[in-house]
C-alpha cells in the first residue's frame, strides 16, 4: 500500500552553489504543512520544483512522491498539483464561468453536466450569478474565493499555497483562509503552505518548516 | 529546464528549429544578395561573360563625373538627417518626458510612423514647392509673387529637403524606439534624484538618463543612418537631380538596357557599402567624442538652466515636423479632390471627384496586389515570430545582445547593396518578377520590425498563468493557444499592423524582386513623380497612406470590441 499524501525525499534546491532549500518531509491528507522563511529564502522555489515549473538557472535533485507515485519527471499538467499564488491569476480574458471551466477536469462531460457543476461551485463559494462576470470586476476577496474553486474544480491530490493570503486585508484574510483549510481537509487533500506571516503558521496548526 | 512540453507533434518538432530558420529566411537572402553584388564589382558575372578578376567596374565608376558629388550627398545627408533626428528626440524626451504634452506625442506616434515614407516625401513636397502651400499662404501679400517664383526649393542640390524629407520620417521612429528603452530600464528614479541634487529638468535627463538610453537604442541609430544614406523613394522625390544621389544613380545603371551596366551598378552598390561603413566608423567616433564631452559636463557640476528654451525649442520642432506629415498629408486630400486652383489661391476653385473616379479602375487591381502582398508578408514574418518566441520560451533559449545584432542585419545593411546582387541572381535563375519573390524580400524588412514590436510585450507575460494553466491540466499549446495568445491579442496585432505598414512602404524591394513586373501601390506613386503630375500623385500616395493606417485602426478597435467586458485586458 502506498504511503497516501505528498512526499518530499531529500529536495535540495542550489543556487550558483549556494543551497536555498534542503528539505525531507511528509504531509499526510488533509494535514498542512508550513514552510517559513524570509524572502528570497527559497520557499517558492520549492513549490516550483513540486508544480515543475523551476527555472533553468537552478539545480535541484530530490524525489517528489504523491500517494507513493513518483511525479518528479512528469510533466507540469500531469501532476494533479494545485497551486494557488499571492496574485489570483484569474485568466483577464475569460469569465468568472470561463475560468471556472478551464479548471474543471475534462472527464466532466457535456455542455449542460459542466454548466451545473460550475453553477453549484459558485454557490459553494457565495458568488451564485457570477459565471457571466468580468473577473477584472471583482473584489480581492471574490477572486481569491473563484481562484481557489477554479484550483479544486481540476481535482488535485495535493494543494500547494504561495502566501496566498497576504494581499488580503485583515477581514478577509481570516474568512479566505478558513474556506481554503476547510475545502483542503473536506477533500483530503495533503497541503503545504509557504509563508513568512506567523498569523498564518497560526491558523494552519500543522507542522512548521523553517528555511534560511 | 523550463517546464516540459509533451506534444509528440510535427509542430513540436518544428518549434526547436524555428529560430534558425528564421534567421536563414531573413539573412540568408542578405548574404547572398552581398555576394550577389560583390562579385560583379569585382568583374564576375559568367553569364555576362565576366569571369576574371578585375577593377575595371570600379575604375569606370570613379571615372563617372558625378562620383565625388553623389558620395559627399549621401554622407552629408545621412548623416545630417540622423543628427538632427536624433538631437530632436534628446531634446523631446529632456524638457517633456512624464509631462501630459509628452503622452500626447506618444499618442501620435503610431499614425505618424505608419504613413509610408513616399506619401510623407510628396506631402512635404507640396508643401514646401514654390507653388506648394506655403507659397500660397504667404502670396502675394508677403511675398509679392503672383506666379510661382523659380527657386530650387525642391530636390535642392544641397539635398537640404531630402534631409527634411527623412527627418519628420525619422523622429517617430527614434523616439518610440527611445520610448521602449525608457520602459525598459527605470528612468524616473535616475531622474528625480538628479532633480533633488537640484539639477535642471533637460540637464537631469541629459545627464542621468539619456547615456543609458542612447546605449539602448544604438542599433535602431545606426539603422536610421545607413537607411538615410541609401534610401531611394524619398530621394526620387525630394533629392536633387544632377547628380543624383548615389543610390538613385545606381538604380539606373541597374535598369539600364545594356546589362554590361550592371558591372558599373554593382561596383557603385558596394561603394555604396563602403560609405555606410564608414558613416558608421564616423559616428562612432562621434559617439566617443560626444561621451567624453559629456563625461566632462557631467563632472563639472553643473547644474543647467535655460529649461524654458528648450522646451519651447523642442515643443515647436517636434510640432513642426509632426505638423509637416500632417498637413502634407491634408494637401494630398485636397490635390486629390481639386478641380483648377490656379496660383496663389490658398484653396482650388472647385472640387471634384474627377480625378478619384479616372483612377478608380487602374487602381483596385494595384490596391489588390499591394493587400495581398503585405498580409501574406505579414502572416508570415508575424508566425515565425510567434514561433521564435515560444521556442524561446519552452526549450529556455535565451537570446544575448548578438541575436538582437543579428535581427538589425536587414536594416543597416543598405537595401541597394543586396537587392542589386539578389535581383542579378534571382535574373539568371529565373525567379524574379513574380509575386512570391516580392514577398520573400518583403518578410526580409517586415520580420525585423514585427519582432521588435512583439518581443517585449511577450517576454513580459506573466509566466505565472502559464504555472497555474498547467497546474489545471492544460498542456503547452493549451496555454499558448487558450491563455497567452489571447491575452496578448492586443499587443499581436498591434505587430501585425507594425509589418503591414513596412510591407506597404517598401520600394525598392519591390522593384527590384518584382523586375518591375509587380506593381504596389508604392511603386506606382513613385513613379508617377516624374510625371509631376499632382492630383494623380496624390490619389495614389493617400490610398498608399490609407493602407498603412487602416490596420493600425484594427489593432485598436479589435482588442476594444473583443475585450470590451474585460477590464483587466483594456490597458494591455
Amino acid at each position: 500500500m502506498p504511503d497516501p499524501g505528498l512526499t518530499l525525499n531529500s529536495v535540495v534546491i542550489r543556487r550558483d552553489g549556494r543551497t536555498l532549500v534542503d528539505i525531507s518531509d511528509h504531509v499526510d491528507p488533509g494535514e498542512v504543512l508550513t514552510v517559513m522563511g524570509p524572502s528570497g529564502s527559497g520557499k517558492s522555489t520549492l513549490l516550483s520544483y513540486i508544480i515543475g515549473s523551476l527555472d533553468g538557472g537552478f539545480e535541484a535533485k530530490g524525489l517528489v512522491l504523491l500517494n507513493g507515485t513518483d511525479i518528479t519527471e512528469l510533466a507540469p499538467e500531469q501532476r494533479h498539483v494545485g497551486i494557488l499564488f499571492q496574485d489570483e491569476l484569474l485568466f483577464p480574458h475569460l469569465s468568472v464561468g470561463e475560468n471556472l471551466a478551464f479548471g474543471l477536469r475534462a472527464s466532466v462531460k457535456g455542455r449542460a453536466a459542466r454548466q451545473d457543476q460550475i453553477n453549484v461551485a459558485l454557490e459553494d463559494i457565495g458568488l451564485a450569478g457570477f459565471a457571466d462576470r468580468d473577473p477584472g470586476t471583482l473584489s480581492g476577496g471574490q477572486k481569491a474565493r473563484v481562484a481557489l474553486m477554479r484550483m479544486l474544480l481540476s481535482d488535485p491530490k495535493a494543494l500547494l499555497l504561495d502566501e496566498p493570503f497576504s494581499r488580503l486585508d485583515t477581514e478577509r484574510r481570516d474568512q479566505i483562509r478558513a474556506l481554503v483549510f476547510d475545502q483542503a481537509r473536506a477533500k483530503g487533500l495533503p497541503v503545504l503552505l509557504v509563508t513568512h506571516d506567523h498569523a498564518d503558521a497560526d491558523a494552519a496548526g500543522g507542522r512548521v518548516h523553517r528555511l534560511g | 529546464m523550463n517546464p516540459r512540453c509533451d506534444t509528440p507533434s510535427a509542430r513540436a518538432r518544428f518549434l526547436p528549429w524555428a529560430p534558425l530558420l528564421t534567421l536563414a529566411i531573413m539573412l540568408g537572402p542578405v548574404a547572398a544578395g552581398v555576394l550577389g553584388t560583390v562579385a560583379p564589382a569585382f568583374g564576375y558575372m559568367p553569364a555576362l561573360g565576366g569571369d576574371g578578376l578585375t577593377l575595371n567596374a570600379f575604375a569606370m565608376l570613379f571615372d563617372w563625373p558625378g562620383i565625388t558629388r553623389a558620395s559627399t550627398l549621401s554622407m552629408t545627408t545621412g548623416l545630417a538627417a540622423t543628427a538632427l533626428s536624433l538631437l530632436l528626440v534628446a531634446l523631446i524626451c529632456a524638457a517633456w518626458s512624464g509631462s501630459r504634452a509628452f503622452r500626447i506625442i506618444e499618442r501620435m506616434l503610431s499614425p505618424l510612423l505608419s504613413v509610408p515614407h513616399a506619401a510623407a516625401a510628396f506631402g512635404l513636397a507640396f508643401l514646401i514647392a514654390p507653388s506648394g502651400w506655403i507659397a500660397r499662404a504667404t502670396s502675394p501679400w508677403l511675398t509679392g509673387w503672383d506666379r510661382p517664383p523659380d527657386l530650387l526649393i525642391l530636390q535642392d542640390p544641397y539635398g537640404m529637403s531630402l534631409i527634411a524629407g527623412l527627418v519628420v520620417k525619422e523622429v517617430p521612429f527614434l523616439l518610440l524606439m527611445t520610448l521602449a528603452a525608457l520602459s525598459q530600464i527605470r528612468t524616473q528614479q535616475a531622474r528625480d534624484t538628479a532633480l533633488a541634487l537640484g539639477y535642471s529638468p533637460v540637464t537631469a535627463w541629459l545627464k542621468a538618463v539619456f547615456p543609458r538610453v542612447y546605449a539602448q537604442i544604438r542599433l535602431p541609430v545606426f539603422a536610421v543612418l545607413a537607411f538615410s544614406m541609401t534610401v531611394v523613394d524619398v530621394s526620387l522625390i525630394l533629392g536633387p537631380t544632377t547628380p543624383t544621389t548615389l543610390s538613385v544613380q545606381i538604380l539606373k545603371w541597374m535598369n539600364d538596357p545594356d546589362l554590361s551596366m550592371r558591372f558599373l551598378a554593382s561596383a557603385a552598390a558596394v561603394w555604396q557599402l563602403a560609405l555606410v561603413v564608414a558613416a558608421l566608423l564616423l559616428w562612432r567616433l562621434g559617439e566617443i567624442t560626444i561621451a567624453a564631452l559629456g563625461r566632462r559636463w557631467v563632472a563639472s557640476g553643473a547644474r543647467g538652466g535655460a529649461t524654458r528654451v528648450v522646451q519651447t525649442v523642442s515643443i515647436a520642432a517636434a510640432t513642426l515636423s509632426a505638423g509637416t506629415i500632417v498637413f502634407g498629408i491634408f494637401g494630398l486630400l485636397v490635390w486629390s479632390f481639386a478641380g483648377f486652383w490656379s496660383f496663389p489661391d490658398l484653396l482650388p476653385g472647385a472640387f471634384t471627384l474627377k480625378t478619384w473616379m479616372r483612377h478608380a479602375m487602374n487602381l483596385w487591381p494595384i490596391v489588390t496586389e499591394t493587400l495581398i502582398i503585405a498580409s501574406v508578408a505579414t502572416l508570415i514574418a508575424l508566425l515565425l515570430t510567434l514561433a521564435c518566441l515560444e521556442a524561446e520560451e519552452r526549450y529556455g533559449l535565451r537570446p544575448g545582445s548578438r541575436a538582437l545584432w543579428l535581427l538589425y542585419v536587414p536594416l543597416i545593411v543598405p537595401q541597394i547593396a543586396f537587392l542589386t546582387g539578389l535581383q542579378t541572381l534571382a535574373i539568371f535563375t529565373g525567379i524574379d518578377g513574380n509575386r512570391m519573390a516580392v514577398i520573400a524580400v518583403h518578410i526580409i524588412f517586415v520580420l525585423p520590425y514585427v519582432f521588435l514590436s512583439l518581443a517585449d510585450p511577450f517576454r513580459a507575460w506573466d509566466a505565472r498563468y502559464g504555472h497555474v494553466a498547467r497546474a489545471l491540466g492544460a498542456g503547452c499549446d493549451g496555454v499558448l493557444w487558450r491563455v497567452r495568445l489571447p491575452m496578448l491579442l492586443r499587443p499581436i496585432l498591434t505587430a501585425a499592423a507594425v509589418g503591414f505598414a513596412v510591407s506597404i512602404g517598401q520600394y525598392l524591394p519591390t522593384l527590384l524582386a518584382g523586375a518591375g513586373r509587380v506593381q504596389t501601390l508604392t511603386t506606382e506613386a513613385v513613379a508617377l513623380a516624374s510625371g509631376g503630375d499632382r492630383r494623380v500623385i496624390s490619389v495614389y500616395a493617400l490610398s498608399q497612406t490609407a493602407l498603412a493606417l487602416l490596420p493600425f485602426a484594427f489593432a485598436l478597435f479589435i482588442p476594444a470590441i473583443v475585450w470590451r467586458n474585460r477590464k483587466g485586458l483594456r490597458h494591455a
